[in-house]
């Protein structure tokens, strides 16, 4: 049994079939990656597992428990944390509150510690203070703790993003596109991130990219996505001399 | 010429940031002093000073009624005013800046709550000698203080978790006459309930479960609005709640067993100033711990980004629940307290026009704020008190200013400012 596994997993939107039997199987600690041309379905396939959508059909599997019909934050605290490609953040909260709010349905300290400051909500909330810091410090962002993160440079916000997904302990880590919009010296500052997300939490990720570099040497073991159906799988030499893939990609050559 | 008005200029700029370090190192310890002093000094010398300068009487509120009546005496308000607030003020809490400094320090490191409940003791004091003076003073402070209750948890939905809610009144009125109901049928012998069931001096330890019950029944209707707030946001859950507030208005005018549109009146006199004033510090206090948690915190992650907050594993149905609930709770207790304050209720009260104050109080103070809350609360109930000479041009001044914060300060004199109690006692730094 993979940790996360689904089977033929299918989505309408109205008539319009969106994703057809997908099929995913991630193993502990591997990296896997999901490509595909603009509207392929990908963030679809996102959304439908982290229960935004409900799937017409098929099953998904967390660790063996079901996530389907489960609501989307019940589903992130079973162990799915994810970033945004168009990165949502709250524009009004600091990054420290940011990072401390994912650590949401790890607090035990109910009602009576919210209204009347107990004082195991001081120490859950201290804890919880304690490991922001440590992903704000991992990432490299720990100097704006205090800030609200819309003063924050458009790097440091897509790192603040993922601090936060990870304050939730996630056994997965969804990325969805977390190099859009980078210049190429971010862009390798984030690749060196998620490489150090990895080795040093060694969680599994997942990750969605449009940028054939990324995933060729972040990932292990790529799926290539074109109209919602899967037509490619494998390591990264093996997609990148796939000539389905170089066709979705490129066109089909036309030789005379 | 020139040069000397820029001379001058430059010196009162000097004076004026000379005044503010002045100010910036008094601690909230030695103003509470100085304010204390300045209503000692009021309860003595305010009567005959105010007769020597040619006023009427004590002017009793800052003399704001006396001003727009009788425009010839504003001198003489402003030497009143001088010499009974703000010179005592200025002159105590200079010269026990230091030594309130140390006590200050010296508290916090022994024990935060003790500082708190020095702090509360000499404030309310400040307000009890003040008040005392007269019971229109006393009335206005009792409103206010309600006021400020009202203001908190209208924030909390509206500012706090960013939905409009209109409903507020009716959670009022649903806890005023939840509260009054408790306490005319088991404490005063009244027309509409009968003989009193248990001995009135019983009543007032049975107060605050009045006021209690008074929140419960509020939180209970405000479970009417919470639901459709899970499909609807923006206007259409403005409308809904809008609704609400109508439906219990009629409701408790068609209910005869209360008194319908009569009211309901002879609540016993239980709600005396400390009453308010700690219920108001209760209430200060366990919205500020809530919105101050990551479980209040939660609500701003709804009302910045729904999804982003459910994918953060924040369960945001029981956070908007939490919020409604929560919120018409305390209106609840402030409309329980508002029955026993005037002790006569009806369901007019509870209309348009007061969900309209609120909102000025909410939006004038500043949205996602305590000290908002409390500066829009204090400054609209005070406006409204000041400007009363006016009559109708009052309604005229207050919504143009209203317009006027709106434009420069969209959301609210102090918005999204962290009410830290710590920071507020803290000494402050002595310069070198």
């Amino acid at each position: 049994m993979s940790l996360l596994q689904i089977e033929k997993m299918t989505h309408y939107f109205g008539g319009l079939r969106a994703v057809h039997n997908y099929e995913l199987a991630i193993e502990p600690g591997q990296v896997r990656g999901l490509i595909g041309p603009n509207g392929a379905g990908k963030t679809t396939i996102f959304n439908l597992i982290t229960g935004i959508y409900q799937p017409t059909e098929g099953k998904i599997l967390l660790d063996g428990t079901e996530l389907n019909g489960r609501s989307p934050h019940v589903i992130a605290s079973l162990g799915i944390g994810r970033t945004f490609q168009n990165m949502l953040l709250w524009r009004h909260m600091t990054v420290l509150e940011h990072v401390k709010m994912a650590r949401y349905s790890k607090l035990t300290y109910g009602l009576a510690g919210a209204f009347f400051g107990t004082a195991r909500r001081h120490q859950q909330e201290a804890e919880s203070e304690q490991i922001a810091f440590r992903l704000l410090k991992m990432l490299g962002v720990e100097q704006f703790a205090d800030q609200i993160v819309l003063n924050l440079s458009y790097g440091a916000q897509r790192r603040v993003e993922m601090a936060r997904a990870l304050a939730m302990e996630p056994k997965v880590l969804f990325l969805d596109e977390p190099t859009a919009g980078m210049n190429p010296e971010e862009l390798l500052q984030m690749m060196d991130i998620i490489r150090q997300i990895h080795g040093e939490l060694g969680m599994a990720i997942f990750l969605i990219e449009h940028r054939m570099r990324v995933v060729m040497e972040l990932c292990q073991k790529i799926q290539t996505l074109v109209f919602g159906e899967v037509i490619a799988e494998g390591t990264p030499e093996e997609i990148q001399n796939n000539p389905k893939v170089i066709d979705a990609y490129l066109g089909k050559e036309i030789v005379e | 010429m020139e040069a000397t008005s820029d001379k001058l200029s430059i010196d009162r700029r000097q004076l004026l940031s000379g005044l503010r370090v002045a100010a910036s190192r008094v601690p909230l310890l030695a103003w509470f002093l100085g304010a204390l002093a300045a209503v000692t000094l009021e309860q003595f010398v305010g009567n005959p000073l105010a007769w020597g300068i040619g006023l009427p009487k004590v002017p009793v509120l800052f003399g704001f009624v006396i001003m727009l009546k009788k425009p010839l005496l504003i001198p003489s308000i402003a030497l009143y005013i001088m010499l009974i607030y703000l010179l005592p003020v200025a002159v105590v809490a200079r010269l026990s800046t230091a030594a309130m400094n140390r006590l200050a320090a010296k508290l916090l490191d022994y024990k935060m709550f003790l500082s708190v409940i020095l702090h509360l003791l000499l404030f309310y004091a400040v307000l009890h000698i003040w008040a005392e003076m007269s019971d229109y003073r006393v009335l206005v402070l009792k409103l206010m203080l309600i006021a400020v209750m009202l203001t908190l948890s209208l924030n909390i939905i509206n500012g706090y978790m960013g939905e409009f809610s209109c409903s507020h009144p009716g959670f009022m009125a649903l806890g005023a006459y939840g509260a009054s109901v408790f306490t005319v049928w088991l404490f005063t012998d009244d027309r509409l309930f009968g003989a009193a069931l248990l001995p009135p001096a019983m009543g007032p330890f049975f107060f605050p479960i009045a006021l209690l019950i008074g929140g419960l029944v509020a939180a209970v209707g405000a479970l009417a609005v919470a639901i459709p707030s899970f499909r609807t946001r923006g206007d259409y859950l403005a409308i809904i709640s809008l609704a609400f507030m109508f439906i219990v208005k009629s409701l408790i005018e068609n209910l005869e067993v209360v008194g319908g549109p009569r009211g309901l009146g002879s609540q016993p006199d239980w709600a005396n100033l400390p009453v308010v004033f700690a219920t108001t510090v209760i209430c200060i206090w366990i919205i500020n711990n809530f919105v101050r948690s990551t479980m209040g915190k939660a609500l701003n992650a709804v009302r910045d980004n729904e999804m982003a907050a459910d994918a953060m594993t924040v369960d945001t149905r029981k956070t908007k629940i939490l919020a409604f609930l929560f919120g018409a709770f305390w209106a609840g207790v402030a409309g329980g307290l508002f029955a026993h304050v005037l002790r006569y209720v009806n369901p007019g009260t509870f209309g348009i026009q007061k969900l309209a104050e609120l909102l000025a109080m909410v939006y004038f103070g500043g949205l996602n704020s305590v000290y908002g809350s409390i500066v829009g609360a204090c400054g609209i109930s005070l406006l409204g008190e000041a400007l009363r000479p006016l009559e109708l041009y009052k309604w005229i001044i207050i919504p143009l200013l209203l317009i006027l914060v709106m434009i420069f300060r969209p959301t609210g004199l102090i918005a999204f400012k962290e009410f830290d109690v710590k920071k507020l006692i803290q000494p402050k730094k002595m310069a070198d």
